[in-house]
């Protein structure tokens, strides 16, 4: 028995930074967080509603200034079918591919599960393990926080109330590889129980790994990176040992909880086994 | 599939009647219905799983003149929503006891759902906490208990070279209808209510408006929408609803819409029965099961419903489909402060077949013999006798079925294949591939006594103006009832399936065919319209002295209308003795089995159903392409019980109960399920159907367990058998909790207040 709230569709980024400023408007982007928490009645719902659907400025995915660039309204499909997100961001293009279904990834956005900040959030630990940058957009200008400085607390953001998402970069790194692993209920639609991305550069000589992340959903109040995980790996070549004191590391640093979903034990060691596996499939051995 | 045509017999698969309005838009479900002027109505539930209701607060500051109130003081009957037992409230009264957590306490209606929303902020339940009990082996109250008995337990378990013992649990599920129940109830001129929904059982709405509202039966009239799906789920709680419904719609005279969401519906209805079931089995190094010592449990949740039928069915299908010399079950069904459960596709058997199959498979190992050989070497013969001394005398087709399903899956040669790769297992695997077999009976219609006491009645009539008319409360609900039966009358009037119209399911309009479950509708209604047409074909070819096909219009024109009240007539040599609790607990037996193969992954233990091979013999087939669709169906709810589907509960409140967080399979975790339809008949009714409804789901889950442990080498015991399940089991991390059993949050825990 949801009320709809007063909704205000601006067409311009300065029209909408405007009604920002005003404050009081919970934006909106395709809406698949928003439309469910106000039908369900989870939650106080907003009394007014910011939709940014119109504003093209927020729209495509293009390379710029040494970086992917998507626009906050790209939508999991668009980046599903982007030839640069393949090349450059085939985690990202994993991650977009298992959220929801064909309708939600048609109408969700990246900003949207930027901005939603679930620590569920599948696209969230591809943007930490990638460096990514987040601009932020207001009546005063842009500014860039890092994804690793985004994610403050459960459910909470870095961005100003006046301030909307603008853009979401993501550095071009030569030598880059990445991979992503989501682990579910179900084949599709289900919310994630753990998530994990890994980037590193590989040492075209040695073979060694370094900028190494190891990034997490699902397992903590906020994605996160596994600092000890990551420096188990630094520096190091994709070897069995090498795994075992990263998969040790990750175990020892993670604490998960239980939930509806899964449990605390579970998702360690989940973590821990997904992680052996896809550092094995790099050294293969 | 072929299904060869004999004579006499309805063959094929026409349209289903109700197949293009719903596919086209234009069926009209419950929500679809419009009543000029009609409100909204909604419930206030507990928020507590037990606690003394000391009153309830209306905030004085909100204009109450626009919304309608009804609490217990105003229900003009008893305060009972009619069924086995007169203990669940319709609503609880100030004074009375709260049982758990979605408990109705009072009602609102208003014009518009925004005053409605409102008003529901400001009313307050002020209560006082009493300790819950959420354990049901820790439960002081009973709400019924059998025990049967076959031979000498005690010593056949002393004669046996082995014995294996065994504690099963499963939890809570969701029949997930996809559309959610709703009732609409509009005040009736001559005094009264007509109440349209969502439902299964037409009469258990009437009885229960009768005895709520204190009215006679013309004013109680309840017509069935079309309705989206039961599962057992619209069998029982849609005379709550409508209950509800009606007190608003003669408190406001006006029509009144309960229309549920998903998150209500999940949150308030029923569910399957969580169980505990231990075993103790005595076997022979041959393969020969000597005794079979089984207890049971049903949580029945917080009121008695349909639990005392629900656990006589779990008690008689305990020990699987097996004729073992010394058996003895003891089942029991308590009460914990849960929302009640209730009927669900296979009403306890899938529960408690579950644990029997898995027992069985463990038994197998135990004594290194393979799970076909130790069926083949127990399963129920011809002559075969059952734990309530029930003989077998025909339609006993477990060692069929078993065949085909273990030749169709070629379940020796995958096995051989599967524990040649678990041999050969190395960490560089991702994956694991395993079979599991299991074999099931269903006994066919009610239990014991109970359609003789059920005394239901169909009519088939032809009326004046030359139409044949089938007249029955038994609701199609996707499951083909409006087809089936205009199926069996045109083939017993030798007309085309067009000519036999269906009445609609409305109880001014109908007879009590009783209600549509325990897969009765195609063998017990089914063979009463067969009879009911073959009597009017009798009396219009005595008249007319030809052939009733070529004759009917003109004996209408010329006689008028003949209808035929058919009541139900006790099948010949089947009894039943409620006292002693023996003798024919069904008038007949399905029988299934399948073989599932599955894909586990090595590193997160999440589970692939691969295929599922269902052979299933319903007596007689009659309309192939929808009874395919039972076993389909049935079988993929097999597989979300197995996998996936589970209540967590936390202080007797259910945690996941929206879509988002209650999943089910989707069709990407559909398994290929190949159907092989076995017809073994039953000799008591002309058409020889014994249903299909609720067959495939007791095979489903235990199958799907088995080949579990043929790829990973893991008993589960607990249902479902998800990955944290699979991997304590193999890895040895903290197991999740029991299924089924709520936890307690830290404050209550810590307040004491719990009898936990």
């Amino acid at each position: 028995m949801a009320i709809e709230p007063a909704v205000v569709s601006p067409a311009t980024l300065a029209e909408a930074y405007a009604i920002a400023a005003r404050g009081a408007h919970r934006p909106v982007a395709g809406g698949t967080d928003l439309l469910v928490q106000i039908t369900g009645g989870i939650g106080p719902p907003p009394d007014r509603v910011l939709d940014l659907w119109r504003l093209d400025e927020l729209r495509g995915i293009s390379v710029r200034d040494g970086a992917l660039e998507l626009g906050a309204l790209t939508t999991f499909s668009e980046i599903r079918a982007s030839v640069a997100c393949r090349e450059d961001a085939p985690a990202l293009v994993e991650a977009a591919a298992t959220i929801g279904a064909a309708q939600i990834q048609n109408r969700g956005t990246l900003g949207g599960n930027v901005m939603n900040a679930s620590p569920a959030g599948d696209t969230l630990p591809v943007l930490l393990a990638l460096d990514a940058e987040l601009v932020v957009g207001g009546e005063t200008g842009e500014r860039t926080i890092p994804a690793a400085a985004f994610w403050p607390a459960y459910r909470r953001t870095a961005i100003r109330p006046d301030e909307l998402l603008v853009r979401i970069r993501l550095p071009l790194v030569a030598d880059r590889r990445q991979r992503f692993r989501k682990v579910g209920t179900r084949r599709a639609q289900a919310i994630s129980k753990v998530v994990i991305a890994l980037a590193w550069r590989g040492d075209p000589g040695s073979g060694t790994w370094r900028e190494v992340r190891v990034a997490l959903g699902s397992v903590a109040a906020t994605p996160i990176r596994a600092a000890a995980a990551e420096a188990a790996l630094e520096g190091e070549r994709p070897t069995e040992s090498t795994a075992e004191r990263a998969v040790a590391a990750l175990v020892g640093e993670l604490r998960p909880i239980d939930d509806v979903r899964s449990t605390a034990a579970y998702r360690r060691e989940v973590a821990g086994r997904v992680l052996r596996r896809l550092v094995r499939d790099e050294g293969r051995w | 599939m072929t299904i060869a045509a004999r004579p006499g017999r309805a063959v094929g698969a026409p349209l289903r009647r109700e197949g293009p309005a719903k596919l086209t838009g234009t069926a009209l479900y419950t929500d679809d219905l419009v009543f000029p002027g009609g409100w909204y109505g909604t419930t206030i539930r507990s928020t507590e799983p037990r606690a003394r209701l000391v009153a309830i607060d209306l905030d004085p500051a909100f204009d109450w003149s626009r919304v309608a109130v009804v609490t217990a003081d105003d229900i003009p009957g008893d305060n009972v929503v009619a069924s086995i037992a007169a203990d669940q409230p319709i609503l609880v009264p100030v004074g009375g006891e709260i049982r758990h957590q979605a408990e109705p306490v009072a009602l609102l209606a208003a014009a518009d759902r925004e005053t409605l929303r409102e008003a529901r902020l400001r009313v307050r339940l002020r209560t006082e906490a009493l300790p819950p009990v959420f354990d049901p082996l820790a439960s002081t109250v009973e709400f019924a208990r059998y025990d049967l008995a076959k031979g000498d337990v005690d010593a056949g378990l002393a004669s046996a070279d082995l014995v294996v013992q065994g504690t099963y649990r499963v939890g809570h599920q969701e029949q997930l209808y996809i559309e959610n129940n709703a009732m609409i109830a509009v005040p009736r001129a001559g005094g009264g209510v007509i109440v349209h929904g969502s439902l299964q059982c037409p009469y258990y709405v009437h009885k229960a408006l009768k005895r709520g509202l204190r009215i006679g039966s013309e004013q109680a009239q309840v017509v069935q929408a079309e309705t989206g799906g039961g599962f057992g789920g619209k069998e029982e709680y849609p005379s709550m609803i409508g209950l509800h419904a009606a007190l608003l719609a003669l408190r406001t005279q006006r029509p009144v819409r309960m229309i549920y969401d998903r998150h209500e519906d999940l949150a308030a209805t029923t569910k399957r029965h969580p169980a505990i079931v231990t075993h103790r089995t005595g076997v022979m190094r041959d393969g020969r099961v000597v005794a079979q010592d089984i207890d049971l449990v049903l949580d029945g949740g917080a009121y008695t419903t349909l639990t005392p039928v629900v656990l006589s069915r779990a008690t008689i299908h305990a020990g699987g489909p097996y004729d073992i010399p010394n058996v003895r079950i003891r089942g029991r069904a308590v009460m914990t402060n849960t929302p009640p459960n209730g009927a669900f596709r296979g009403f306890g058997a899938p529960q408690s077949e579950f644990a029997a199959e898995t027992q069985l498979n463990r038994v197998a190992e135990a004594i290194g013999m393979s799970p076909l050989d130790v069926r083949r070497r127990n399963v129920y013969r011809l002559g075969g006798i059952t734990p309530t001394q029930q003989v077998l005398r025909g339609g006993v087709a477990g060692e069929e079925v078993l065949e085909r399903a273990a030749e169709a899956s070629e379940f020796d040669r995958v096995r051989v294949r599967t524990a040649e790769s678990r041999g050969r297992r190395s960490p560089r695997d991702r994956t694991a591939r395993g079979i599991g077999l299991a074999l099931a009976w269903h006994g066919a219609g009610f239990t014991g006594s109970g359609e003789a006491k059920m005394g239901s009645v169909v009519s088939v009539e032809l009326s004046g103006d030359g139409v044949v008319r089938i007249l029955t409360a038994s609701t199609e609900m996707g499951q083909g009832t409006k087809t089936i039966f205009p199926q069996l009358v045109a083939a017993e009037l030798g007309l085309p399936i067009e000519a036999v119209e269906m009445a609609p399911q409305d109880t001014a309009l109908v007879p009590d065919s009783g209600p549509t479950v325990a897969s009765r509708t195609a063998m017990v209604v089914g063979g009463m319209t067969i009879q009911a047409a073959r009597r009017l074909r009798e009396a219009v070819e005595g008249r007319t002295g030809r052939p009733f096909a070529t004759s009917y219009r003109d004996d209408a024109a010329d006689h008028g209308a003949t209808r035929i009240d058919q009541a139900f007539e006790p099948y010949p040599g089947v009894g039943f003795d409620d006292a002693t609790y023996t003798g024919d607990a069904y008038p007949a037996f399905g029988w299934a089995a399948a073989v599932a193969e599955v894909e586990v992954d090595l590193d997160t233990f999440e589970v692939a159903v691969r295929s599922i091979v269902a052979v299933d013999d319903v007596g007689r087939v009659i309309h192939p392409v929808l009874c395919e669709g039972q076993v389909e169906g049935g079988t993929l709810q097999a597989v979300g019980y197995a996998t996936i589907e589970e209540i967590k509960l936390l202080d007797g409140r259910y945690l996941n109960d929206r879509l988002q967080t209650y999943l089910i399979p989707t069709a990407l975790d559909a398994p290929r399920i190949e159907t092989i339809l076995v017809e073994s008949p039953f000799a008591g009714v002309p058409h020889g159907a014994k249903g299909v409804g609720e067959l495939p789901m007791d095979v489903g889950a235990p199958a799907v367990v088995a080949a579990i442990h043929d790829a990973t080498g893991a008993w589960i015991h607990d249902l479902p058998a998800t990955p944290e399940r699979i991997m304590a089991a193999l890895v040895g991390i903290d197991p999740p909790g029991p299924p089924g059993i709520s936890t307690v949050s830290p404050r209550r825990a810590a307040d004491g207040d719990t009898e936990r």
